[in-house]
């Protein structure tokens, strides 16, 4: 038997000087393996042409479609309706500016994001064409394709208590993508490095703990132990600033 | 009207785009990357393949060389290919791999010893010699006398775009995301930039640049069942078209591939081919080494999704609420294979379809993936027609695809072409000046302003954008899909000169304000509908099959008539129909047109055979 579902939608164009935040409900028929793209997609060709959302790869890949469903941040793309309730409620993500509805703008708060950490492989080395690639481990470039899989849709940052406290914290995504170059043998910057970028509130010692980052996320990244590691790691790298070189200790990743 | 101005104007910021803004920074340039969707979002980060370069680290790899890997992509693209343009990229294609290694790439290494690997169900064993260890190693894929396709699990998309974009953002390469080009600024002659809309606020500006790339991906959001990211929508194409002056190349040719699930059309990799994984019926029967003994599920794409639908037509299809499909099977591989090398396929198993590949079958089918055809360059990248307009990736015809483009060589070529094409446009920027005419920038933003004025008020009519895109889609299916012929393919035509005349008649249901999609959903369907409409009248016109272009009516590949490329303008923005010419298919012969070794069917040749020129040489 076909349900009919209820979505309730939170609604705000801010260039449009007539419109006000306010809740908008909608109801759609069921269909057979339905997702949200799906019914988003419907709501807009169907009943409101003014309903913006985004989406683009619609399989889970790009990170594009993250919003709050039912109080909870995750990807529109892959939510099946058959694990939803009747009634649900649709609200975009927190921490990010507000484009209009449930479209929100992640990109400008990466963009900030890597320039912060300066998330790129630090070398001294010149790229040679005439010579072979430098070896590598193959588990060790498994375990960097471990960390570099963070699509940055954004759920950790807005599930994270920190974030939606202080602006300038850099959440778990940067955190993640930190040890991503810690864990790269080919970036050379020192762990003195490192700490200067994150050794501090806006980065691992501003985390609370709350492994939210992680219960959201929707690619299983291990964020939890990377934070907790990290934390080691600097806590011992704050410790090493102070001791004679023959007591210094290393965490690894 | 806010102006930005920039040496280098990136259209699109997906690998090949970003690609060739790199080279472009490094050598001194200011580049202006536009997307319409955060840098990394771009659809190159759904690639999960890999990308071909003849390292030859790898044991199955051993003895492979550029020159095998030429003679691949020249067989792959059924003699449609440009050669001189396939040459450059076998030949680059190491220098590039290795390069993004150096970057930060976490390409799969060689693991030494002996290792099992799958191919046609049944394990076999390799033995990876101790001296290689550590190099990138390389997997199978379809259509390839050597695996040669490098890899990151089944991330490389993903884990090659984020590691660009950080060299992009090291380079100081400026990305405005969320914006969309809505026209050329042009003479006629040169082009000068883009009038841009901002996806965030709808505001309109214009981006001066003495260069212009267009690198959005391919056009095939013109289809309704798509493995195409939605941002995959033609406007890159649909900009050059509006010119009058830039050439779309080949666009008939259309790649469907084998795997795209049912029924949302998300694509599982050829790897899941490539490592041993087969293509079952309803009786869970393999039937691919019935029509291609030889190379079974690894022939080349084109093949496997016409021996796929050949098999559904004999009634072998499982039946489905979403129409027939077939099965692929990779329980064989095991879990730690499936968890590990194929994640991302288990994952988009799980979370859309609800099947567990480890124990359960998964339902695909042939789905819409590649455009081979594009804005037509020359082989250093610049586009015909324009002075200044240069193109890149999925968006352009190169051509080292021709009629069919085989696996881990689209995303390769993103890179290398943009490594090689971004050398191009590095020169043309040391070379020459423009003189920016601010008429046609002023002329061309009036132009956009009263489009969009007009499609909010209704001026032009109140014809529903979805409705029309709905009519197009079923325009488009009907004739241009894996099998075409005369008589559906002149329907489409026909439809589709209706259905254009609805587009220019477009009218909003919403106010427009801000950034309203259902604008630029508006803002782009009548060029959309202009290129259904390339793609089928130059589909009515191939009366042969080549590639992925399939005529029923005309089974021979004719290398006597149609050993040449289609060429596409829209000579005047009022007509109805595409000006359709044809140039050969290649200048320079290093080899002459000869059976691909699968697929089948029949040959007419040609009336005198080239002689091969020399490596390098111009015929």
């Amino acid at each position: 038997m076909a349900r009919m579902l209820k979505f309730n939608i939170f609604r705000y164009n801010p260039q449009d000087p007539q419109s006000v935040p306010h809740m908008q409900s909608f109801t759609i028929d069921e269909t057979e393996s339905m997702t949200l793209f799906i019914v988003l997609n419907r709501l807009r060709e169907e009943q409101d042409p003014s309903l913006q959302f985004d989406f683009c790869c619609r399989a889970g890949i790009c990170g594009a479609c993250a919003m709050v469903v039912n109080g909870r941040p995750g990807l529109a793309c892959h939510t099946k309706t058959k694990e939803l309730p009747e009634e649900n409620t649709l609200m975009p993500l927190p921490v990010f500016k507000l484009v209009g509805d449930l479209s929100v703008d992640t990109g400008t708060w990466f963009r900030a994001m890597y320039k912060k950490i300066e998330s790129w492989c630090h070398t001294k080395k010149v790229f040679d064409p005439s010579a072979p690639e430098e070896r590598m481990d193959n588990a060790v470039a498994e375990s960097i394709y471990e960390l570099d899989r963070c699509i940055e849709c954004g759920c950790c940052v807005a599930a994270c208590g920190t974030a939606l406290m202080r602006e300038d914290f850099l959440g778990a995504t940067a955190l993640n993508r930190v040890a991503r170059f810690i864990l790269d043998p080919r970036d050379e910057r020192t762990e003195k490095e490192y700490f200067d970028i994150i050794g501090t509130d806006e980065g691992i010692f501003g985390c609370m703990g709350l492994l939210a980052c992680q219960d959201v996320c929707p690619k299983y990244l291990p964020l939890q132990d990377v934070l907790g590691k990290l934390r080691q790691k600097m806590a011992f790298a704050a410790v090493n600033n102070l001791l004679p070189s023959f007591m210094k200790r290393e965490v690894k990743l | 009207m806010q102006i930005f101005q920039t040496d280098l104007l990136c259209i699109g910021a997906g690998l090949a785009g970003e690609r060739v803004a790199i080279e472009a920074a490094d050598n001194g340039f200011s580049v202006t990357c536009l997307s319409l969707v955060p840098a990394r979002r771009s659809h190159s980060s759904a690639a999960q393949g890999g990308m071909q370069a003849a390292l030859g680290n790898s044991a199955m790899g051993e003895g492979d060389t550029p020159d095998v890997h030429f003679a691949d992509t020249v067989k792959g693209s059924d003699w449609g290919a440009d050669q001189e343009c396939a040459r450059i990229f076998a030949d680059t294609a190491p220098i590039a791999m290795r390069q993004m290694a150096f970057w930060g790439v976490p390409w799969n290494r060689v693991v030494p010893g002996e290792q099992t690997y799958y191919k046609g169900g049944k394990p076999f064993t390799a033995f990876e010699k101790p001296e290689n260890e550590g190099l990138i190693h390389s997997r199978s894929f379809g259509g390839t006398a050597k695996w040669r396709t490098c890899y990151t699990s089944d991330g490389t998309g993903h884990a090659v775009l984020y590691t660009l974009d950080n060299r992009a953002a090291q380079m100081g390469v400026e990305v405005h995301d969320k914006t969309e080009a809505i026209a050329l600024i042009h003479d006629g002659e040169t082009c000068m930039g883009a009038i841009v809309r901002c996806l965030k606020t709808g505001e309109l500006s214009a981006y001066l640049a003495r260069a212009t790339l267009i690198a959005t991906g391919g056009y095939g959001r013109i289809y309704r069942e798509s493995t195409n990211a939605v941002i995959c929508d033609g406007g890159g194409h649909i900009i050059a078209l509006d010119t009058g002056k830039a050439v779309i190349g080949n666009p008939e040719a259309v790649q469907f591939h084998p795997t795209g699930i049912v029924p949302t059309d998300i694509l599982v990799t050829e790897g899941c081919r490539g490592d041993g994984g087969t293509l079952l019926d309803v009786n869970q029967y393999r039937f691919m080494p019935d029509y291609e003994p030889e190379k079974a599920e690894l022939a080349s794409r084109d093949v496997v999704s016409r021996r796929m639908t050949e098999h559904m037509r004999k009634g072998l299809g499982v039946k489905s609420p979403y129409g027939d499909h077939l099965w692929l099977d990779i329980r064989h591989l095991g879990e730690k294979h499936i968890s590990t090398k194929l994640r991302e396929v288990q994952e988009i198993c799980e979370s859309f379809l609800g099947v567990d590949p480890v124990h359960q079958l998964i339902p695909v089918r042939p789905t819409q993936h590649y455009s081979m055809g594009g804005v037509r360059t020359n082989s250093d990248g610049a586009a015909y027609g324009l002075k200044g307009l240069f193109s890149a990736g999925e968006a352009c015809c190169w051509d080292m695809h021709g009629f069919n483009r085989l696996g881990g060589n689209s995303l390769a070529e993103t890179i290398v072409a943009g490594m090689h094409v971004g050398g191009k446009v590095v020169e043309f920027l040391q070379g020459s000046d423009t003189a920016f005419k601010t008429d046609c920038m002023r002329e061309a933003f009036s132009r956009q302003q009263d489009r969009i004025k007009a499609l909010i008020h209704g001026a032009n009519g109140r014809e529903n954008v979805y409705a029309v895109r709905n009519a197009m889609f079923d325009a488009i299916m009907k004739g241009a899909g894996i099998f075409r012929n005369g008589k559906d393919l002149q329907e489409s035509v026909d439809k589709l000169t209706d259905i254009l005349q609805r587009a220019r008649k477009v009218g909003l249901r919403s106010n427009g304000l801000g950034a309203n999609q259902e604008l630029a959903a508006a803002l782009k369907i009548e060029g959309q509908v202009k290129m259904a409409l390339c793609v089928c009248y130059a589909a009515l016109k191939r009366t042969e099959s080549r590639g992925a272009h399939t005529r029923e009516d005309f089974p021979e590949r004719n290398d006597r008539d149609w050993l040449n490329r289609t060429l596409a303008t829209w000579a005047n923005l009022s007509d109805d129909l595409p000006t359709l010419t044809y140039e050969p298919a290649t200048s320079v012969f290093e080899i002459p047109p000869g059976e691909r070794g699968y697929g089948g069917g029949k040959i007419i040749p040609m009336d005198t055979p080239p002689v091969a020129t020399p490596k390098g040489a111009k015929a």
